[in-house]
């Protein structure tokens, strides 16, 4: 069986449905922002495919720029988990409580 | 590949620059906010001179058309009022003022991108500039509440931006393209309307650019940002943020996905009448003011959102006019509240009460923006509401604006309460609120705005009409 459009396209749903449930499930800051990781993963992933499958390179430059746009906010989102690690002693999401979530 | 088009970004972006090379070197730090509304005022000449001119650049990546050029004037007045107000406020991070100035001019330079690309990866490149710009911000003060801010926007942003990329791939791999004009042609021709993939990524487009304007059920982070942010960083988002999002939704849909009016339409109608509902009900319990605003401003945005479903060119130019006046209004609330909780420390509803004793001006703009914001006349809420609800009666929509008008009539519970108490109550102290001329100058063209586009409308909204004739004649 050839591997075609179809299975990179339900590998990349999956990922994004990991990484989703990740982002609602876990409490970790650092576990939620790895799990947008994921999720960005499995957009690059079709992107991809697309690209692959249809013969446009457009795809492929996109996942580029979503590649050095995520490592930014990678960047951006640790730091402001070390700024509130530092008042709060904790990276615990459900005690992100000083106001209503 | 004509770099004059772009003139207004990169002068700004060139200001932004400056201004952080400039703290080095610079003793007297007060300079740097002037340095930074000088840029502003440069770049909205540049963009002034491009007023008229119908043209693409960069691979046609890149418009110049009144629709872009509209929403940078109110970028920039936007960026300008903001800049102004927060001279004052900025003594709370005084060894970071340069870094403020810059960020604010970054996102500012990203949404002006953001009304101007016809590209879907610019489209992605500039919302992160406004994106990651805005996370900062919202952390600046560096305290718990402000982090927390920061962070809890940060994330559900992300979020956002994921589930934005994954529509723009399906929308991507189904046309083949990146340009919006290509996937529109594409869409009509390759017989793909109405397939589930399509529809697919039409709502998880939705979906990413609802968490932008704060609609329900992207909402969930607008209060808690709202409340931990700096004010003049909660003013700047609820305005400009919120307008960035509007001008890339039309943008797309209008544009790119007009063909596929019939499917997004219904979705955007559906989703107004659940927002402002929500935004109204839950607005009328808040006892923080920036809270209460935070909700008003989701209200306000399923207001707008009758314009999105209508899909006509009347529409376009009404939630153009509506969001300029709606700049004006909050800004002016937000300045009001910063001049106040400056001197009293509190955000608190009842601890405003009797201020219209202790700060007279301020009591009353603040009280003048409410009204605008409830849509009383003579103000420009009220004729923002009347255009927008007329195109939506034109457009068919009149259930809709059914339920807008009885949102209208809870929502002047909310804002009147303010008004009640600033004006009826007795006064915490006998202290004088003072301000900044800064403040004083920033809330004074608010509020003269308010009223000019109350009694004369027309002067605005010829060149909304304007503008909104570039995607639908």
């Amino acid at each position: 069986m050839a591997v075609g459009l179809e299975h990179f396209l339900v590998l990349s749903a999956v990922l994004f449905a990991i990484g989703l449930y990740g982002v609602l499930a876990k409490r970790n800051a650092v576990v939620i922002l790895m799990s947008i990781e994921i999720m960005l993963t499995a957009v690059n992933i079709a992107m991809v495919a697309f690209s692959r499958y249809g013969q446009f390179i457009t795809g492929q430059v996109f996942v580029i720029f979503i590649m050095v746009v995520a490592a930014a906010e990678v960047a951006v989102g640790l730091a402001l988990i070390i700024a509130i690690y530092r008042s709060k002693k904790t990276v615990d999401s459900e005690k992100f409580d000083l106001m209503k979530w | 590949m004509d770099l004059y088009l772009l003139s207004p970004e990169i002068s700004l972006l060139a200001t932004a620059l400056a201004v952080i090379l400039l703290d080095l070197f610079v003793k007297e730090k007060w300079i740097l906010g002037w340095v930074s509304v000088t840029g502003v005022i440069v770049s909205a000449i540049f963009a002034l001179s491009l007023w008229g001119r119908v043209e693409t650049s960069f691979g046609g990546a890149l418009a110049v058309d009144q629709f872009s050029i509209f929403f940078s004037l109110l970028f920039l007045g936007i960026a300008a009022l903001i800049l102004i107000s927060s001279t004052e406020y900025s003594r709370k991070f005084a060894a970071f003022r340069a870094e403020y100035y810059a960020l604010v001019l970054l996102a500012t330079t990203g949404m002006m991108l953001l009304a101007s690309t016809r590209e879907l990866i610019s489209i992605f490149v500039a919302l992160e500039l406004t994106g990651i710009s805005l996370y900062v911000l919202a952390g600046f003060l560096k305290d718990a509440k402000s982090s927390e801010a920061g962070l809890k926007y940060l994330l559900l942003g992300a979020v956002a931006s994921a589930v934005l990329l994954y529509g723009m791939a399906l929308v991507y791999g189904l046309t083949g393209t990146t340009y919006l004009d290509e996937i529109a042609a594409a869409i009509s021709s390759q017989g793909i309307l109405g397939s589930p993939a399509l529809l697919m990524g039409i709502v998880l487009l939705v979906a990413g650019f609802g968490f932008k304007i704060a609609a329900v059920p992207f909402q969930m982070w607008v209060p808690d940002v709202y409340e931990g942010a700096p004010t003049p960083v909660t003013a700047y988002l609820s305005v400009a943020s919120k307008a960035a999002g509007f001008a890339v939704i039309l943008r797309i849909f209008y544009e790119a996905l007009g063909p596929a009016s019939l499917d997004w339409g219904m979705i955007f109608a559906v989703l107004a009448a659940i927002t402002m509902t929500i935004g109204n009900i839950v607005a009328l319990t808040q006892k923080n003011i920036k809270r209460m605003l935070a909700y008003s401003s989701i209200a306000q945005a399923g207001y707008i959102m009758i314009g999105l479903a209508a899909f006509t060119a009347e529409a376009s130019s009404a939630i153009m006019f509506f969001l300029a006046c709606y700049a004006l209004t909050n800004l002016g609330a937000f300045i009001a509240i910063i001049a106040i909780s400056n001197k009293i420390n509190s955000d608190e509803i009842a601890d405003y009460s009797g201020m219209v004793r202790r700060a007279p001006l301020f009591a009353l703009a603040l009280a003048l923006c409410l009204i605008s914001l409830t849509g009383i006349p003579p103000t420009a809420g009220f004729m923002a509401k009347i255009y927008i609800f007329s195109a939506g009666v034109n457009a068919d929509l009149l259930w809709l604006v059914i339920i807008a008008v009885i949102n209208s009539v809870i929502s002047a519970y909310y804002y009147l309460r303010v008004v009640r108490v600033m004006f009826l109550g007795e006064p915490l102290s006998e202290e004088r609120v003072h301000a900044s001329s800064g403040l004083r100058i920033a809330l004074a063209i608010t509020c003269l705005g308010v009223l000019l586009l109350g009694i004369y409308p027309w002067i605005l909204m010829k060149y909304s009409e304007i503008a909104a004739i570039t995607f639908l004649p």
